[in-house]
């Protein structure tokens, strides 16, 4: 009993230190409906400024004054450095089509991972630990921390605050109103850039006191950003965006799950032992899926008021113009002949852009014409990939028929999570894909039995050569992009688009949405699948990082850097990312800086990216 | 074939600077070029040390004449963590740069990708530091050796110092991926052949880091075992320790710990390090054997710094190749590999041999129990396990080998 | 003959009865105007006869046949057009390919893959543009049209399944005066021409009298009037409603 009761004070202390990171998350999407990749970066840098503050600079005597002032002034920076970033940055691009901010904000994580290397090392910092909160309450018999006794009380106390703030004042007024309907606010003659501006730090602010609390529990290190931004997401979205007390509610049933979990002992089904308390990493994700597929926005979120059908008119998809379509031509040509003057490098670097250009063209279909951004694209890639690799594994497939098993298994995935995503829109529907994504990844890296874990499939090469697997690449992504291409400019690609432009209008003339939606979610997930498959053999093995939040996070920012609206959009913008990410590695320890600097100057310059920019520029000409 | 079509356009292609370069010349004066791939941006901590130690032992290889006058040179490139960028990192230097031969490794899935790749294009590599047995064992191939004493040996010594404990209930804690889910197996396996009647009361397997602390500690006292071992390490392992410290489950309980006494894990606990565990590490202010002292004094006269496990691992993977190149004299892998199988070099920690049977290298490690001494965590009653004393037998582990390595 | 028939259609919304059993008849080639003031139940009717909503109780029934509860693209492939008070077009298409989806729809090509769909049904579709006058502006996208252009290209759309009945919520709301006027005396020539029963709302009580055939009147869910024009306009409880709120026409 008494260890239950701990138990679930331990998850009332984790469910504090998460609400503190997503409530700030929950207000700036709220407000300027930006999905704020950056959140985890300032979280850490709270830390890392709070250690800096209170222990690093070798000051002596530090008092709870200290040590407290430490953790407060640490937040206080990092806001107005949100500021900075919200003010150069994001102000630039709020009229970008939807989910383009997203790339911006993952350049400022790239740059701030390599800064905070450069300023704080690389060795974990521990920090201090709370003046006059070492010790432990006795809690009937068993000992609690009494600092994470504080914590407990910290998140309701924040909780309050923010609600008066948001209650009592006429900014706190005019933030709810803003979060209930933007236009509005913005018809109302309230001065929109000042709000955003004032969100922006309040948001991080709060990232970073939560990132300053975590001082006395965990070091501070160069990982925390990518560890949080995950979880701080599926809270907000668990309790509905924009709602802070959704947010509280959302971190508390995700950590007493976590707690209580792991006194569950394995149990055995079938002959298969079931460990739940290893799980760790499942249960969020489970949650925002159980929750999305019940109540589509959030526990306590709102359908927003506009939801924003129009915000951001899609243009006309017209034929591809000749010179393009010359110019593709000419690029294929040109591949074909690549073999009789590259070497075994250079053919390996574009075998490789070959593949991601198909994973990107897959992603674009969804994303593009469907309207259905994916933030969990890796896991039809994953599933292509250990489609292929299991099957010559277990049973020994040849190459022909592991690449049909990749699609296939990839095929049957989007089918599955598809059903389930299509019944969601906008970033509800990404936040479902990506937790599918994570179940994915879950299992690749949890049944060891079948996937070998983390040390996942080895020797899965190719039955040809090198220069044969790249034509083979070749004629996937060449055959693939245009049967993509092909279904956007056909009957089905028009009830697609129709579908995205308005559902009212599609359903009043026959479309079944969801059905359209549902089958282009498959199609992208085959044709992923498919690019997932030859990656497996050309890499030679396959692992879980194949279905992983990064990957995933690749093909989003190809699709993005390329332009959405464009079908030459992805294909442009997979070469130049990968290019660039695959050059700055050879060149510059510090390419996670070099890449985000250039990813911020690629959405300064080309906020429609760069197919977007292309095609306007070409328009213009056509004095169309 | 396809070569000599390519060179021949090549030439004609107006490409002239490019034929620049016979090979003959080349293999006389050029130098001989090592790869090294690792998880730099990502694993930061320990590989900073450990570069500074390869190119300690890079500067002395070249200092003293290099390979029959040729220079050892490395090209470095980080794969973000990710095992697909390890491999694309493989064939651009095999087949961009020319490397003779591929060295590195952190994480064991790397490692794995890498040996793959090693195998199928007949490359050597060197893997430094991957803990995971299946790069020699189950996967074992013959183009891949490894340096660092495995998850099994590291497991093995603190057995044999857990089976001199009084106690029979044990609870395991390890981060949920191939190494700590090993690294558990390995050790009830040995200590329950060691010391029947040793019963295991909960185990907990907390995401890599991501641990949530305070109730894994909750989790693991509601058990109530005598003893605990342990194979969280970085930031899990001070969260650990931390939550474990203030909440008492480390009072009247044995612990037995992997890695927990090297430098890297040790010195970010500071004051806090937990005291009495049993562990492996490195006490690099103790050891005073000739060849660790001169590695040491080598080390903080070139880094103003002192070393750390990393710095070993590094050094010592330069030196093994060093003197597999001296030996065989060529730069040849199948010649290469002919000189690795069966070599001994000189360590920092001593003689080090790298078997024929597996390819793993007899390096061991330091057994011992943590103290605080003036604040700052040590290793006390220590003593250096070889590593040969701690692998399995030749027959069990040619059995666990693939039949085409 | 009746092809739209409503009875004892029922809608409540907590508590408050938003449409309180309505029954009427629209019958082919009739133009039905479905007046009332604002918050008399007007589009929620209209949402039920569409799919958009599922009634508490009553039936609609189209041709004969029971069409309560389906969901609007199944009522639509059953010959019921419809356009929005709000334009909802494809923004992202020319305005011949909004016509062309709707055919390609009507006539089951959604499902290919792989056909071309430039080549589909384009003379149709300049053929139905051309009837509301819109074909010179064809290769136009939608997002860029004048309010008054998306009105006649949703007429289109609407008539592109050969609809036996069209539904029109406040056709001509947005219109300058002269428009409203010339789009509904277009809408009446083309379901005289096609034998087509129209259902429509609306606020302009010219373009009401003008244009409708019969008249039937809404004020809180229930029916208080219908008849010809005149017979609606000389009718005391319209006169009661209309005159009583203050508001002859332009309910806004």
């Amino acid at each position: 009993m008494s260890a239950l009761v701990v138990q679930f004070l331990n998850g009332l202390a984790s469910a504090s230190a998460l609400f503190l990171v997503a409530c700030g998350l929950s207000i700036i999407f709220g407000v300027s409906r930006i999905v704020n990749f950056a959140h985890g970066s300032f979280y850490m840098l709270g830390a890392y400024l709070a250690w800096t503050l209170t222990r690093g600079l070798g000051w002596v005597g530090y008092g709870p004054l200290g040590f407290w002032g430490g953790i407060l002034i640490a937040a206080l920076i990092v806001g107005l450095i949100g500021v900075l970033i919200e003010l150069v940055l994001l102000r630039r691009i709020y009229q970008a089509p939807e989910l383009f901010q997203l790339l911006a904000t993952f350049g400022v994580v790239l740059v701030v991972q390599d800064l905070a290397m450069a300023i704080w090392g690389a060795q974990d910092l521990l920090g201090p630990r709370a003046p006059g909160l070492r010790g432990a309450f006795d809690v009937m018999g068993q000992r609690f921390p009494e600092y994470e006794m504080l914590l407990i009380l910290i998140g309701p106390i924040v909780l309050g605050l923010l609600w008066l703030l948001f209650n009592r004042t006429r900014w706190g007024t005019l933030v709810r109103a803003a979060t209930a309907d933007r236009e509005m606010v913005a018809a109302l003659g309230v001065d929109q850039r000042k709000l955003f501006t004032s969100v922006f730090f309040v948001g991080t602010f709060l990232a970073a006191l939560g990132g300053g609390l975590q001082l006395p529990r965990e070091p501070v290190q160069l990982h925390m950003d990518m560890a949080i931004i995950a979880d701080a997401f599926v809270v907000v979205v668990v309790g509905g965006m924009g709602s802070v007390g959704g947010a509280y509610l959302a971190a508390l049933l995700i950590a007493q799950l976590q707690a209580f979990m792991l006194l569950v002992p394995d149990f055995e089904i079938a002959g298969l032992t079931i460990s739940i308390a290893r799980m760790t990493l499942i249960p969020s994700f489970l949650v925002m899926a159980v929750v999305l597929i019940l109540r589509p926005y959030g526990l306590l979120g709102k359908a927003p008021s506009h939801a924003r059908t129009q915000a951001s008119v899609e243009p006309v998809v017209r034929a591809t113009p000749p010179i393009l379509a010359k110019l593709g031509f000419a690029s294929v040509a040109a591949m074909i002949l690549l073999p009789l003057i590259a070497d075994e490098y250079g053919l390996m670097v574009a075998t490789e852009i070959l593949i991601f250009v198909l994973m990107a063209a897959s992603l674009h279909f969804m994303m593009g014409p469907g309207g259905m951004a994916s933030f969990g694209h890796a896991a039809y890639f994953g599933l292509g990939a250990y489609g292929a690799a299991l099957a010559a594994k277990h049973f020994n497939a040849p190459m022909e028929a592991g690449l049909v098993a990749g699609p296939v298994l990839a095929a049957l995935g989007g089918i599955l999570f598809g059903w389930f995503c299509v019944r969601l829109s906008g970033v509800y529907l990404a936040m479902l894909t990506l937790a599918f994504a994570q179940i994915v990844w879950s299992i690749a890296f949890q049944w060891v039995a079948v996937t070998g874990g983390d040390n996942g499939v080895l020797g899965v090469w190719p039955s040809i050569g090198k220069t044969g697997f790249f034509y083979l690449s070749l004629a996937f992504a060449v055959i693939g992009v245009l049967l993509l291409r092909r279904a956007i400019y056909s009957p089905f690609g028009y009830a697609l688009r129709g579908a995205r432009d308005s559902a009212l209008r599609a359903d009043a003339i026959g479309i079944d949405v969801k059905r359209v939606q549902w089958a282009a979610f498959a199609i992208a997930a085959s044709f992923a699948g498919s690019a997932g498959a030859l990656f497996a053999y050309f890499k030679g093995s396959v692992f879980p990082t194949y279905a992983a939040i990064p990957k995933s996070v690749d093909a989003l920012m190809m699709v993005l850097l390329g332009g959405v609206q464009t079908i030459s959009g992805p294909l442009v913008g997979a070469i130049v990312y990968m290019g660039l990410h695959e050059q700055l590695v050879r060149v510059t320890e510090l390419w996670r800086l070099v890449l985000g600097i250039a990813i911020i100057a690629l959405v300064l310059a080309f906020p429609q990216g760069i197919a977007g920019f292309a095609a306007k520029r070409f328009a213009k000409e056509d004095g169309a | 074939m396809t070569i000599k079509r390519r060179e021949l356009l090549a030439g004609t292609a107006a490409a002239g600077v490019l034929l620049g370069s016979p090979t003959i010349l080349r293999a006389q004066n050029a130098p001989i070029r090592i790869g090294e791939i690792n998880s730099y941006s990502t694993q930061a901590a320990f590989l900073g040390p450990y570069r500074n130690g390869w190119n300690l032992a890079l500067d002395e290889a070249n200092a003293s004449g290099g390979i029959d006058g040729r220079r050892l040179e490395t090209l470095f490139r980080d794969d973000a963590g990710k095992p697909e960028d390890a491999v694309r990192h493989a064939g651009e230097l095999v087949a961009a740069e020319k490397v003779d031969l591929l060295a590195g490794g952190y994480l064991s899935n790397i490692g794995l990708a890498i040996a793959g790749y090693a195998k199928q294009n007949k490359k050597l590599y060197v893997a430094s530091e991957p803990l995971t047995d299946a790069i020699v064992w189950s996967q074992g191939n013959r183009y891949t050796f490894r340096l660092r004493p495995s998850t099994y040996m590291q497991a093995a010594m603190l057995v044999e110092e857990a089976a001199k404990l009084p106690i029979t209930r044990w609870a395991t804690i390890a981060p949920n991926y191939e190494y700590g889910q090993s690294a558990v197996k390995w050790f009830k396996e040995l200590l329950a052949k060691k010391k029947p009647g040793v019963q295991f009361v909960a185990e907990q397997f907390p995401a890599l880091g991501r641990i949530d602390a305070g109730a894994t500690v909750q989790a693991i006292a509601a058990a109530n075992p005598e003893g605990i071992f342990n194979v969280t390490f970085g930031a899990d392992l001070a969260n650990l320790v931390r939550q474990g410290n203030t909440r008492g489950l480390f009072e009247r309980r044995a612990v037995a710990s992997v890695l927990t006494g090297e430098p890297e894990y040790l010195d970010p606990l500071a004051d806090e390090a937990p005291e009495g565990w049993i562990v492996t590490g490195y006490p690099w202010d103790k050891v005073e054997t000739a060849n660790h002292v001169k590695f040491r004094n080598a080390y903080r006269a070139k880094f103003n710094d002192y070393p750390r496990l990393g710095s070993v691992v590094g050094y010592d993977t330069v030196n093994a190749i060093v003197t597999m190149l001296r030996k065989g004299r060529s730069t040849d892998t199948e010649k290469m590999v002919d000189a690795m199988e069966g070599l001994k070099f000189q360590s920092a920690f001593g003689d080090v041999e790298f078997r024929k049977v597996d390819h793993q290298a007899t390096l061991g490690a330091f057994v011992g129990k943590t103290k605080l001494v003036n604040g700052k965590g040590t290793m006390v009653d220590w003593r250096y396990a070889d590593g040969k004393d701690y692998l399995p037998s030749d027959a069990e582990v040619a059995a666990m080998r693939p039949k085409d390595s | 003959m009746s092809v739209l028939s409503v009875r004892g259609l029922r809608k409540s919304f907590g508590g408050v009865e938003a449409v309180a059993g309505v029954d009427f008849d629209v019958t082919a080639g009739e133009m039905l105007a479905l007046i009332g003031p604002n918050g008399a139940g007007k589009t929620t009717c209209f949402n039920m006869l569409m799919g958009q909503l599922t009634p508490d109780s009553g039936t609609v029934s189209f041709d004969g046949a029971d069409i309560t509860g389906l969901p609007p693209r199944a009522i639509w492939r059953r010959g019921v057009g419809r356009t929005f008070q709000i334009t909802a077009t494809f923004a992202s298409m020319t305005v011949a390919e909004n016509v062309k989806t709707a055919l390609m729809s009507h006539r089951g090509d959604l499902g290919r893959f792989f056909a071309r769909a430039t080549a589909l049904h384009k003379d149709d579709a300049i053929a139905l543009l051309d009837q509301v006058g819109m074909a010179d502006q064809r290769d136009r996208a939608c997002g860029v049209l004048a309010y008054g252009d998306l009105k006649r290209v949703e007429l289109a759309v609407a008539l592109a399944n050969s609809p036996r009945l069209l539904l029109m919520d406040e056709p001509t709301a947005g219109m300058a005066p002269q428009e409203r006027v010339a789009l509904m005396e277009l809408t009446r020539q083309l379901a005289r021409a096609r034998d087509i029963a129209v259902l429509f709302t609306e606020h302009d009580m010219d373009v009401v009298f003008g244009q409708a055939d019969r008249v039937i009147v809404l004020n809180r869910g229930k029916l208080i009037a219908q008849g010809t024009p005149p017979e609606v306009r000389a009718h005391k409880a319209v006169r009661d409603v209309y005159l009583g709120a203050g508001t002859t026409s332009g309910g806004h």
